[in-house]
C-alpha cells in the first residue's frame, strides 16, 4: 500500500529517521497523537478551532440569547454595528430592530441541526449500501449504481424545490431531502473502495475461514474505507450547508420565525443599499464555517492515511499541495 | 462503437424516464390548482368545469397517459398562468439559460485547462497554490451570497455594472457569469491538475522531452491530450449542477431563463410549464451525457473496448 516514493523521501527526513533510533524502534511504534499533528498544521488547527466554536455556539448559544433573536424593537430599527448598544448591538440590528448577533447565534443552531443529521444519515446509509454493493458485485451493484445515477443525474436543487413544495418546508423535510440527495456520493465512494478490497488477500482469507459477509464488511472493509468516507463527509458538510442556505434563500428552506444563515441573507437582500450588515454578516458566517470544513477535510485525509501521515510532521513548505478528495466528489 | 453507444443510450435514458415520471407525480401532489386559480366564491359547478377543462378531474394514470400521448405529438399543454402554450414559454426561456451555461462552461474549461496545466507543471509553485486556494473557495462560497456581494460592490458601490436585468451590452453578463463560473472552474482546475501530474510523469513525456520538445509542446501537445478524459467527465457532471446555479442566478439577476421559469411555475402550480421545463432540461442533460460518452470513446479507444459486450 505504501508508495515507494513516499517511503524513500520519508526516510530521508530527520523526523522519520529519528523514529528509527534504538529506544523508539519497538516493533509497533505508536502513531503520533492526532492533536499534536493538528498543532503542527497551523491552518488546520485554526479551522478546527473555528468549527469547534461554531458547534459550541450552536449547542449552547440559544441558552444565553433568550428570545432576543425574535424580539422586535422598532425604535432600534436598522442600527449599524457599533459599541454603543451593548453586546447584542455589536453587529447592528435588522429592520424590525432584532439583534443581528443574536440572530446569527440562533441561526448557527438551525443551520447545524439541519446539516449534521443530513450528513450523518447519508454517510451511514450511503456507506452501508455502497460497501454491500461493492463487496457482493453483480446485480446488487448494478441496482445500487443505477439508483445513484438516477439521483445524481438531476439537479439536486430542483428536486428539492419540487419535494419541499409537496411536503411543506420544515427542517425535518430538508434534512430528509438533503440526505437522500447526498447518499449517491457515499454510495459511489464506498462501492469503489470495497470493490477494490474485495479481491485482497486478507478478505479472501476471511472468506475461506467462513466469515459471514456481514462481518467481513464490518471488520475488514469498513476500517480501510472509513478514512476516505470521513473525508468525503467533512467536505459534504459544506455542500449540505450551502444547499440548505440556497433553499432558505429561495424561500423554500427554513421558514420564519425560525432563522438560518441563508434566510438571513435573503431577508437582508432588500436592505442591501442602506444596511449592508444584515446580508453580509451571515454570508461571512457561512463562508468561515465551510472554508474551515474544507481545510479540515484536507487535514483529515492526511491524518487518517497511515501511508501519508508522516507528511504532517514536516514543515508546511515541504508538503506537496494536494486536493482533499478526488475533486469529482465535490462536484 | 454502435453497441457501446446503444448501451450508453439505454443506461442514460433510465434516469430521464424516472425524472419525467417523478416530476409529473410530485407536481400532482403539490395541491389542487383549482384552489389557486379560481376565486373563493367560485361555485362547485365552476370548479368542476375548470377541473374538467384542464383534465384535473381524471385519475393520475389517465392524466399521465394524456400527457404522454400529447407530448409525443409535441403538445405540452397551455400555461394556467398566461394562457400561452407551455412549449412557447419554455422555448423562449431555454436559450437564455443555454447561453449562460455555455459561456460559463467554455470559460471554466479553458481557464481550468490553462491554470491546471501550469499548476501541474510546477507543483507547489505560486500558481499551484493559487489554484489550490481557488478550488477551496469554489467548494466553500455560497453562490447566492457571492452574487449579492457582487451587486453590492460593483453595482451599488462602484456603479460599474447593472444590478439586474438582461438589457444592455456585455456588462449585464459579467456578474451572472462570474457567479456561475467559480464552482466549475475551481473543481475543474483540481481535476486538470490531478490528471496532468499523472500524465507529466508518464514515460512518453520523458521521451518527448529527451527528443527536445519544448515545454509548451510537451504540456499541451503530449500530456494534455492524455489527461483530458477525466476533465470531460467531470465537466459533464458540472454542467448538470449548473442548473442549480442557474436557478439562483436567474432569480437574483432577474434573467428570464429556464431556472426562474421552473421556480415560478412550481410556486404557482403551473403544471404544464413545469413539466415542459423539466422535460427539456432532462432531455438536454441526457443529450449531454451521450455527447460526453461519444467524445470519451473518440478520444480514448480503450473506453470503446473495455466495456464487456
Amino acid at each position: 500500500m505504501t508508495d515507494p516514493a513516499d517511503r524513500s523521501s520519508g526516510d530521508t527526513t530527520p523526523e522519520a529517521t529519528s523514529v528509527a533510533t534504538p529506544e523508539a524502534a519497538s516493533p509497533r511504534t505508536r502513531p503520533p497523537r492526532w492533536w499534536l499533528l493538528l498543532g503542527r498544521d497551523r491552518g488546520a488547527a485554526v479551522a478546527a478551532v473555528i468549527l469547534g466554536l461554531v458547534f459550541l455556539i450552536a449547542l449552547v448559544g440559544r441558552l444565553f440569547i433568550g428570545d432576543r433573536a425574535i424580539r422586535q424593537d422598532l425604535k432600534a430599527s436598522l442600527r449599524p454595528p457599533s459599541f454603543d448598544h451593548g453586546f447584542y448591538g455589536l453587529l447592528g440590528t435588522d429592520v424590525l430592530g432584532r439583534s443581528v448577533l443574536a440572530r446569527l447565534i440562533e441561526a448557527a443552531g438551525t443551520t447545524l441541526y439541519v446539516a449534521v443529521p443530513a450528513v450523518l444519515c447519508s454517510l451511514l446509509i450511503g456507506s452501508a449500501l455502497g460497501m454491500w454493493a461493492g463487496y457482493h458485485g453483480g446485480w446488487r451493484e448494478n441496482i445500487a449504481m443505477r439508483t445513484a445515477d438516477v439521483i445524481l443525474s438531476f439537479p439536486s436543487l430542483l428536486i428539492a424545490v419540487v419535494v419541499l413544495y409537496v411536503f411543506s418546508p420544515s427542517a425535518l423535510n430538508i434534512v430528509l431531502i438533503l440526505a437522500v440527495a447526498r447518499i449517491p456520493v457515499y454510495l459511489r465512494t464506498a462501492r469503489a473502495e470495497s470493490a477494490e478490497l474485495r479481491s485482497r488477500l486478507f478478505v479472501d482469507a476471511a472468506r475461506t475461514f467462513g466469515t459471514p459477509s456481514r462481518n467481513i464488511i464490518y471488520r475488514h472493509i469498513l476500517p480501510i474505507a472509513l478514512p476516505t468516507l470521513l473525508t468525503v463527509a467533512t467536505l459534504d458538510f459544506c455542500f449540505v450547508m450551502l444547499t440548505e442556505s440556497s433553499l432558505s434563500f429561495l424561500g423554500i428552506g427554513i421558514q420564519p420565525p425560525d432563522v438560518s444563515w441563508g434566510l438571513m441573507v435573503a431577508q437582508g437582500r432588500q436592505y442591501l443599499q442602506t444596511a449592508w450588515w444584515i446580508a453580509v454578516l451571515p454570508g461571512i458566517a457561512i463562508v468561515l464555517t465551510t472554508v474551515s470544513a474544507t481545510v479540515l477535510a484536507a487535514w483529515v485525509r492526511l491524518a487518517t492515511d497511515p501511508a501519508q501521515r508522516w507528511r504532517l510532521t514536516l514543515p508546511k513548505k515541504r508538503r506537496g499541495a494536494r486536493a482533499a478528495v478526488s475533486p469529482e466528489v465535490i462536484a | 462503437m454502435t453497441s457501446f453507444l446503444g448501451r450508453r443510450i439505454v443506461s442514460s435514458a433510465i434516469p430521464l424516464v424516472f425524472v419525467v415520471l417523478g416530476v409529473f407525480c410530485l407536481a400532482r401532489l403539490t395541491g389542487n390548482p383549482v384552489d389557486l386559480y379560481l376565486p373563493l366564491s367560485a361555485t362547485s359547478q365552476q370548479r368542476a368545469e375548470f377541473s374538467a377543462a384542464h383534465g384535473f378531474d381524471d385519475s393520475i394514470p389517465v392524466q399521465l397517459w394524456d400527457y404522454l400521448t400529447q407530448a409525443a405529438q409535441f403538445d405540452f399543454g397551455t400555461s394556467l398562468r398566461t394562457g400561452q402554450s407551455a412549449a412557447t414559454m419554455v422555448l423562449d426561456a431555454f436559450p437564455v439559460t443555454l447561453q449562460l451555461a455555455g459561456v460559463t462552461m467554455l470559460l471554466a474549461i479553458l481557464g481550468a485547462l490553462l491554470v491546471g496545466s501550469l499548476a501541474a507543471y510546477r507543483p507547489n509553485s505560486l500558481i499551484d497554490r493559487i489554484a489550490g486556494l481557488l478550488s477551496m473557495i469554489a467548494a466553500s462560497i455560497p453562490d447566492f451570497w457571492f452574487a449579492i456581494m457582487g451587486v453590492l460592490v460593483f453595482g451599488v458601490g462602484l456603479d460599474w455594472l447593472p444590478t439586474s436585468g438582461t438589457l444592455g451590452g456585455a456588462e449585464v453578463w459579467v456578474l451572472p457569469i462570474a457567479t456561475l463560473v467559480i464552482r466549475p472552474f475551481g473543481v475543474l482546475v483540481q481535476v486538470v491538475r490531478g490528471s496532468m501530474v499523472g500524465a507529466l510523469s508518464a514515460p512518453y513525456v520523458k521521451v518527448a522531452r529527451s527528443k527536445g520538445a519544448g515545454a509548451g509542446r510537451v504540456v499541451f501537445g503530449h500530456a494534455l491530450r492524455n489527461a483530458v478524459t477525466p476533465v470531460l467527465t467531470v465537466a459533464g457532471d458540472l454542467t448538470v449542477g449548473l442548473v442549480n446555479g442557474a436557478v439562483i442566478v436567474e432569480t437574483i439577476f432577474g434573467w428570464p431563463g429556464i431556472g426562474k421559469l421552473m421556480i415560478d411555475s412550481i410556486l404557482q402550480r403551473d403544471f404544464a410549464v413545469l413539466q415542459a421545463a423539466v422535460l427539456i432540461t432532462a432531455v438536454t442533460i441526457f443529450a449531454l451525457n451521450i455527447l460526453v460518452d461519444v467524445c470519451h470513446a473518440l478520444i480514448d479507444p480503450r473506453v470503446r473496448q473495455a466495456v464487456p459486450a
